[in-house]
């Protein structure tokens, strides 16, 4: 009988177990990143850095020439790399507060200036890896470490939106807003992973793409129960989309 | 070329662009402006890379990741924008990436002054950002000897695969000198950059990873065990030091660095004309600390006279080499004043009185 392959791992990641909590998303998303990678056939030119925060070990995941970068400076460090690499595939893979809190100039000024890099934003609206306090991205209402009662507006603001605030920079390129919690999204957030990294290829500048995500573990819910709470909390302040596309543009004129 | 009159700071970026200076990321800030003015335009000529980055934080970093992909990298700033530096610095010596970065020094402490300053000599000597680390950290005196250093200095931090810092002041940065940028130099033998992550994972046959995190403690230490025998070879191989007038028997010695050791050897000019001779030992390397140079002084010395453009910050490496042989005394200026050559010569004349003088 012959068999026919309709699965099998993405030579994208490394073959090791991954450092993720039950029902967190970083695993699908690392895998989509991984599969457009090999699919594009990057992973032998592309250089990925890894930021502060859950995500410090991925690292040791992607199967491809990787750099650690400080808390927040993973744009920066990635401008460095695809100044003097220009032909070589680079993205950075952050958290939300990496990215929207300490690493918030950084990728201001990475958009700003029109990077030609693609940035993999996972936003799940709280510090995981330091165990649970409350991140720029948290919800109003939510109970963090560091906001036990419940975020309120007075005194720690309303929760950032990274893709709408970016879409007013001038330099963006490509950012959409996705999400992986069944199968039909997954497929979405992958074609908008290959459009992010095609429009990289492209050297048409700054691409980003936002992932809404999961934490159960500090959010004190359980992993089954996570996917429902951020369809219904989050993904309604956080909707998904597309923010900017400034290669349609390009192409009007 | 032969000798041209340059401003400091303008020699400094040519000397880079000739020491094979790839790129250069940097920061506005007074008094080193012209190095970034100068590369914005000379870069683009020669074909490298030059980006004014949002903050000097975001510029190291920029540093970091070019260093990572195995770029020769330069960044200058001064004082408050070192401080700043710092994170980005720890991380390139933890992840062991060469880079070279100029600190045009001012007064301090917090916004301080634009005027010369020595105050940054513990930050730099200390470490400066988090964990177990050093620079390799020349003070050269004149624009001559630091464009020299400014060119030799890519090829030793590929050697050591760490920062290396060229501390000048404001004086050196503003004022302007005959300088020949083609005098030759001894740069250490280059090596492939075999550990860069270029972006040749298959090609090469394995990923390479730049990181300073290790979870582990015992691999923590190992690593730090690694450094250490670096900077080991630092200590033992790099220390640069200049002996001044010690062959005339002098029984008070100067120790200055920098600006500082200029003013200073205009007044062992003046105290020799007054029958009077001094010695200097003149620290060129402040990283490692030339403690060689304080091994064979002649028998006549009796005072080490530490002079800074601080308050009396070297003066404790000069304590703990000299574990109590000469008698130690110390003049400094802070905030940005220089001091007059008749200054350090009333004080030397102080000194030899057996005085405290002023």
């Amino acid at each position: 009988m012959k068999t026919k392959t309709i699965y099998k791992p993405t030579g994208g990641l490394v073959d090791r177990d991954l450092s993720y909590c039950p029902g967190c998303t970083h695993g699908i998303i690392h895998k989509l990143v991984g599969e457009v990678l090999e699919e594009k056939g990057l992973l032998d030119e592309a250089i990925g850095v890894a930021s502060v925060g859950c995500s410090v070990m991925s690292y040791e995941f992607f199967n491809c020439d990787m750099q650690q970068a400080a808390h927040g400076r993973a744009p920066a460090v990635a401008t460095g790399i695809k100044r003097v690499r220009p032909e070589h595939t680079v993205f950075t893979y952050q958290g939300d507060g990496d990215l929207a809190s300490i690493g918030m100039a950084e990728i201001v000024h990475a958009a700003h200036r029109g990077e030609n890099m693609t940035v993999i934003f996972v936003n799940n609206a709280i510090y995981g890896m330091t165990g649970g306090q409350m991140a720029p991205t948290t919800l109003i209402n939510q109970k963090t470490s560091t906001s036990p009662t419940g975020r309120k507006k007075e005194g720690t603001g309303e929760p950032l939106r990274m893709s709408e605030l970016l879409a007013t920079v001038p330099g963006a390129t490509y950012l959409e807003r996705v999400s992986v919690h069944d199968p039909k999204h997954i497929r979405k957030a992958k074609k908008a992973l290959e459009k992010a990294f095609d429009v990289q290829t492209k050297k048409q500048g700054f691409s980003m793409i936002e992932f809404v995500s999961t934490c159960p573990v500090n959010w004190g819910i359980q992993p089954q129960d996570s996917l429902e709470w951020m369809v219904d909390n989050m993904i309604p302040y956080f909707p998904l989309g597309i923010y900017k596309d400034a290669t349609k543009e390009e192409n009007n004129e | 070329m032969g000798k041209v009159l340059m401003k400091g700071n303008e020699a400094m970026a040519l000397a880079a662009i000739k020491g094979g200076c790839d790129a250069f990321f940097g920061y506005p800030i007074t008094p080193q402006n012209e190095i970034p003015e100068y590369l914005s335009y000379h870069m683009a000529q020669h074909d490298r890379i030059f980006v004014q980055a949002e903050s000097e934080v975001a510029a190291i970093n920029m540093v970091y990741g070019a260093a990572g992909s195995g770029a020769r990298v330069l960044t200058s700033s001064s004082s408050p924008g070192i401080a700043l530096k710092q994170e980005g610095i720890s991380y390139l010596a933890g992840s062991e990436l060469p880079a070279v970065i100029i600190n045009v020094m001012r007064g301090g402490p917090g916004l301080g002054g634009i005027q010369p300053s020595q105050g940054d000599y513990n930050q730099i000597t200390r470490g400066g950002g988090n964990g177990d680390y050093k620079l390799l950290t020349f003070a050269p005196e004149t624009l001559q000897e630091t464009v020299n250093i400014v060119k030799a200095s890519f090829s030793l931090a590929d050697y050591y695969r760490n920062p290396v810092m060229i501390a000048v002041d404001g004086l050196i940065g503003q004022m302007m000198e005959p300088v020949d940028l083609d005098q030759k130099i001894d740069e250490k033998p280059t090596k492939e950059k075999d550990w860069a992550a270029t972006g040749h994972a298959k090609k090469r046959g394995h990923r390479n990873k730049i990181v300073s995190l290790y979870l582990d403690p015992y691999d923590l230490e190992k690593h730090n065990l690694k450094l250490k025998a670096k900077y080991d070879e630092m200590l033992e191989t790099e220390q640069r030091y200049e002996m001044i007038n010690m062959d005339h028997n002098p029984s008070l010695v100067f120790v200055a660095y920098g600006s500082m050791a200029r003013i200073a050897r205009s007044a062992i000019q003046v105290l020799k004309d007054a029958g009077i001779e001094v010695g200097m030992i003149r620290p060129i390397t402040i990283s490692p600390f030339p403690e060689k140079a304080f091994k064979h002084l002649p028998d006549s010395v009796h005072t080490l006279l530490t002079l800074e453009m601080s308050l009396g910050q070297m003066l404790q490496d000069v304590q703990i080499v000299n574990q109590g042989r000469y008698t130690l005394d110390f003049y400094g200026r802070a905030g940005g004043v220089v001091p007059e050559t008749e200054d350090i010569v009333e004080k030397a004349k102080a000194v030899l009185k057996g005085g405290k003088g002023q």
